[in-house]
């Protein structure tokens, strides 16, 4: 029993880690239909650049964090003026591939600048210790983690439902040409998209690199796949969606290895065989609507 | 109308800013060519060095360069010549391992090779110097299948069968364990390698049930909770884990916080200042080693430690760069040895080396090229690596 | 106008005369070095028009040709090691008996790998194509991982992460390159052939396609099925070249470089394919001076700069992604037509001059 209570409270960390990062993808996916390759690498943005606050500027954590989060969204406001607007008519291949690019250009300019060795992130005492209950013991991440993304969810929700830009976000995401028809300035609109999904990005990045406390330049590799993954799952576009596509691809991981630890080396392969299986069975994903292109 | 002309002025723009960038690039390689393809100039013996300087295993191919420039900085020069040393990325790939070896010997000219961090990049670079009969010495290639079948490449770490039968020994020995678990990295072939001969050791002295567990991770990823709460639910005495430090930092220390106390054992990739930083308020974390401050198995280890703290003041030592020093220190010495710096003498001088007093210990050669020599166990305690044990080759 | 197809007939042979002399004389003259370096770029040329024919032809966004170059990588070495060296290299764990005493010749294990590459292309085909776009991408990208993560873990098949050595060494320019051009010229076949016209078809409007009577799921796993054939091929030749395979080399990072491949050469043009491909290949090596430190006319020690290459390659390929998206070629063809007016239209003016 005990083995299974550590059990899940490994898997809410993972879960809400996932959770976390996915809003992040789906927000973006639901506006402008982009996978944002690069959104992985702004966690690893994100993660430099509060490491480097702390342990280079000797700033407070909470200032580095804040800072991380600032730049981080002027990072991903910038890239999307300047990679992913110019390409907004154009196929939507193009724009993918735009996206890689810009997401090897950061990891590599990260190699140059920074060097390809791992660093330890300097966990802020205030926010991380170990909490014991019996025989479970997890850090106390696991119980702030969650209530950071429900706290977000619950803002990213407000904005999507109930201000004026939010209505103008899923005017865009129905129609582009007759949004703007419509005096909506889609410009506008992107670009706060990008605003709020870079922010997330940062925050998730820092949260991240918290519980796993090493930053390296592909350390966005890895998340940036698996929250990719879970929003899908979710339903991407959907924002509740990718809060429970995270929790739900989170509890899957570590309940495979926890039942059958004979199969723990295909862990990452069942996330995408998961992934695979539901774009076939329900390419909605579990809170999606599915849509038929018309000509 | 005016658009077409546009593009097509565009293409023509384009096509000619490609061709000079070919023709300035062939230029540049037939200058270079023309350099090279000279006889290396008389008053310099070229050492060739291919490692990840980018890629994934970049952190450890930039430590083996480190050591190895720390070398040639205090060795500059051999047979009355100056050493020049050129080094080039292998990227983490295979096809560029092959591609580097290729254009040092080809190009560069070099004499001799030293790499590559990780075995599969040895084992793409190795044929290619096999060919061309140029020696090459691993600095921490541990793959056995490395210097298989290949008549000219050496390699100065002990390989996973001696380290995992170390470990194994140390285990029973002096830990008193009777059950152990293992946790290896399913695409590392170094992990996997100690992981087997581990096994092996210690079911041979224990029993067949004496592997309580065995569970897997991939190289890259972070959130080991699921397969330590799987180890810590069989109670073993000790856990194996050995790995890349990048995961194996994370993953000891997430073991301690989830209680598990037991002695955490791992290889010689442990000893970077990267491992270090993540477990440095543990204890009970051991592993397998080569070279010592407390005792140093040479004069040579001292040496290097202190070199490496005037040189790098503010960087923990690490194995990799004490590794990278000695495959340059023996690279000149088997020149010396063989009074020439022709590829073909030094690497019969290389395959004689005998009690070569190096910074990671007295290296002896066998008859596949592998190192024999003295393993040190070291333990982490108050932030530190501390010595702890010596064991010799049988 | 039979005039041209003989004028076209003799300049086709001609070229490949020249071709054939080109590597008869650098097979002997030319360093090990650029032999090696110009078989990479046979191999990725392969790997250029083969994504090409998937991505820039039929419109499908496939992410998944590094876990085909796998299979083909890995067939083609178990087939064609020596039963001696399966022996001493699976030291974990023995291979399967079946395949301990199997030991091929190396053309028909090349084409064994294609084979079985496209058999696992027509099974990963059929339910990924109902996908499009970013999904497809996703979905194939995830099915690459899944082939590298499973030959990771059978190792009583592939030997695990421990790799397999000892592949019979390959060096020829005509191995690579001859099939390297046999490629081109399949493909070129293909492509206009009434194949060709509904990829096409299918590239440029889906539904007006199916509208014109085209079976589109049919073609679009036709066409998937041809490219994960070649991506086979292009890996058991990079076995060859390297004598050795590991499942790291096929992460899908590896993909990302053909695709760069794809776009610079312009989606949707064989030729602009295999000369992106020949020019990347080149230019990895050459760029190799800007990551050696080096002296600023003797005043500024410029360190080196390791990764410098691929920052390049990355601007490149958003350079070209956001101002000439056509690429090197665009969707235009090297074409004797091209040349022959030229010269017609040139010698008609020195005529009436």
């Amino acid at each position: 029993m005990d083995i299974f209570l550590q059990n899940v409270a490994n898997s809410i960390t993972l879960g809400s880690l996932y959770a976390l990062i996915a809003i992040g993808y789906t927000m973006v996916y639901g506006i402008i239909r982009l996978i944002n390759f690069a959104h992985a690498d702004l966690l690893m943005v994100a993660a430099y650049i509060a490491f480097y606050g702390i342990l280079i500027f000797t700033l407070p954590w909470y200032w580095a964090f804040i800072l991380a989060i600032v730049l981080t969204t002027l990072l991903g406001v910038s890239i999307e003026k300047v990679a992913y607007r110019p390409l907004r008519n154009s196929p939507r291949i193009s724009v993918l591939i735009s996206a890689i690019g810009v997401s090897f250009l950061l990891q590599n300019v990260a190699i140059v600048v920074i060097g390809a060795r791992p660093k330890p992130f300097p966990r802020p005492e205030q926010l991380v210790w170990n909490i014991k209950v019996g025989e479970i013991s997890f850090l106390s991440l696991t119980i702030l983690i969650p209530i950071i993304t429900f706290i977000l969810l619950i803002l990213v929700m407000f904005i999507v439902k109930r201000t004026k830009m939010g209505i103008a976000m899923r005017a865009v995401s129905r129609d582009f040409e007759t949004s703007s028809l419509m005096s909506v300035d889609v410009n506008k609109v992107i670009s706060t998209t990008f605003v709020i999904g870079s922010a997330l990005a940062g925050v998730g990045g820092i949260m991240w690199s918290m519980q796993y406390p090493q930053v390296d330049p592909l350390m966005g590799l890895f998340p940036g796949i698996k929250c990719f993954i879970a929003a899908v799952m979710g339903g991407i576009g959907s924002i509740p969606g990718a809060m429970i596509g995270g929790f739900v691809l989170g509890i899957c991981e570590i309940m495979i290895v926890a039942f059958l630890p004979g199969l723990s080396g295909y862990r990452d392969a069942f996330a995408f065989v998961i992934l695979i299986l539901i774009l076939l069975f329900r390419p909605g994903g579990i809170l999606g609507e599915s849509t038929v292109e018309k000509v | 109308m005016l658009s077409i002309k546009r593009r097509r002025y565009v293409t023509i723009v384009a096509l000619i800013v490609a061709l000079s960038m070919l023709a300035v690039g062939c230029g540049g390689a037939a200058d270079k060519g023309a350099d090279s393809d000279k006889e290396p100039a008389a008053d310099v013996i070229k050492i060739g060095v291919y490692e990840p300087l980018t890629g994934t295993n970049a952190a450890g191919g930039q430590m083996t360069v480190e050591g190895i420039k720390l070398a040639n900085q205090l060795y500059p020069e051999v047979l009355g010549k100056k050493v020049e040393l050129v080094v080039v990325d292998n990227k983490s790939e295979k096809q560029e391992a092959a591609n580097a070896v290729e254009r040092l010997i080809s190009k560069e000219k070099v004499n001799v090779i030293i790499g590559s961090y990780g075995s599969s990049l040895s084992m793409a670079g190795g044929p290619v110097a096999l060919d061309a009969k140029v020696p090459v010495i691993g600095c921490s290639p541990t793959n056995p299948a490395v210097t298989l079948d290949n008549d000219y490449y050496f390699r100065v770490c002990f390989i996973d069968p001696f380290q995992g039968t170390v470990m194994s020994n140390y285990a029973t020995g002096t830990l008193g364990a009777k059950t152990a678990a293992i946790i290896q990295d399913v695409q590392q072939d170094y992990s996997v390698g100690l992981s087997s001969y581990f096994e092996k050791a210690f079911k041979a002295t224990n029993g067949d049930a004496s592997i309580v567990a065995k569970v897997n991770y991939n190289t890259g990823d972070k959130d080991f909770s699921a397969q330590l709460t799987e180890v810590k639910s069989k109670n073993p005495d000790v856990i194996f884990a050995p790995g890349n430090f990048l995961e194996c930092g994370i993953l000891v220390a997430k073991a301690r916080e989830l209680g598990i106390t037991v002695p955490i054992l791992g290889g010689d990739t442990w000893e970077a200042e990267e491992f270090l930083n993540q477990v440095t308020q543990y204890k009970d974390i051991y592993f397998s080693t080569h070279f010592t401050a407390e005792e140093p198995v040479t004069e040579v280890s001292t040496t290097f430690l202190d070199e490496f703290k005037k040189a790098y003041p503010d960087k923990e030592v690490n194995a990799f760069a004490a590794l990278g020093f000695d495959t340059y220190i023996l690279a000149l010495d088997a020149m010396e040895k063989a009074g020439s710096a022709d590829s073909v003498a030094i690497r019969d001088a290389l395959a004689a080396t005998k009690d070569f007093k190096g910074a990671t210990g007295i290296i002896t050669l066998d008859e596949n090229g592998d190192a024999t020599k003295t393993a040190v166990i070291k333990k982490v305690m108050d932030g530190k690596f501390v010595y702890e044990a010596k064991v010799d080759p049988k | 106008m039979d005039d041209r197809k003989n004028i076209k007939f003799i300049l086709n042979i001609v070229l490949l005369l020249i071709i054939g002399i080109f590597l008869w004389w650098g097979q002997d003259n030319l360093s090990a070095f650029y032999i090696r370096i110009l078989n990479l770029s046979a191999i990725f040329a392969i790997l250029g028009i083969s994504m090409n024919l998937v991505l820039g032809f039929t419109g499908m966004f496939s992410l998944g040709h590094s876990g085909f170059m796998c299979i083909g990588a890995y067939v083609a070495a178990i087939l064609t090691m020596s039963p001696a060296s399966k022996e001493i290299i699976y030291f974990m764990e023995p291979i399967v008996p079946v395949l301990a005493k199997v030991q091929w010749p190396i053309l028909p294990a090349i084409i064994a790998a294609g084979i079985v590459a496209a058999i696992f292309g027509f099974l990963i085909g059929i339910p990924a194509l109902r996908l499009r776009d970013d999904y497809l991408a996703i979905a194939t990208l995830g099915f690459a991982e899944i082939i590298r993560i499973v030959v990771t873990n059978t190792i009583s098949i592939t030997n695990g992460s421990l790799g397999l050595k000892n592949i019979p060494s390959v060096k020829s320019l005509w191995v690579y390159w001859g099939i390297a051009i046999i490629t081109i010229i399949i493909l070129k076949k293909i492509i206009n052939s009434n194949w060709g016209y509904a990829f096409k078809a299918i590239r440029d409007n889906e539904i007006a396609a199916e509208a014109m009577g085209v079976n589109i799921f049919s073609h679009k796993v036709l066409s998937f099925t041809i490219g994960a054939f070649f991506a086979g091929i292009a890996g058991a030749l990079m076995a060859f070249l390297i004598t050795s395979v590991d499942p790291t080399m096929f992460r899908f990072t590896f993909t990302f470089q053909i695709l760069l491949i794809v776009v610079l050469g312009g989606m949707g043009s064989l030729t602009g394919s295999v000369i992106s491909a020949v020019i990347i290949t080149i230019l990895m090596e050459v760029l190799r001076v800007v990551e050696q430190p080096f002296d600023l006319f003797g005043l500024l020690q410029i360190p080196g700069l390791p990764g410098m290459r691929m920052v390049i390659f990355a601007i490149g390929l958003l350079l070209v992604i956001l101002f000439y998206r056509q690429g090197l070629m665009g969707t235009r063809e090297f074409n004797w037509d091209y040349l022959l007016d030229k010269i017609h239209s040139f010698k008609k003016r020195g005529a009436s001059m």
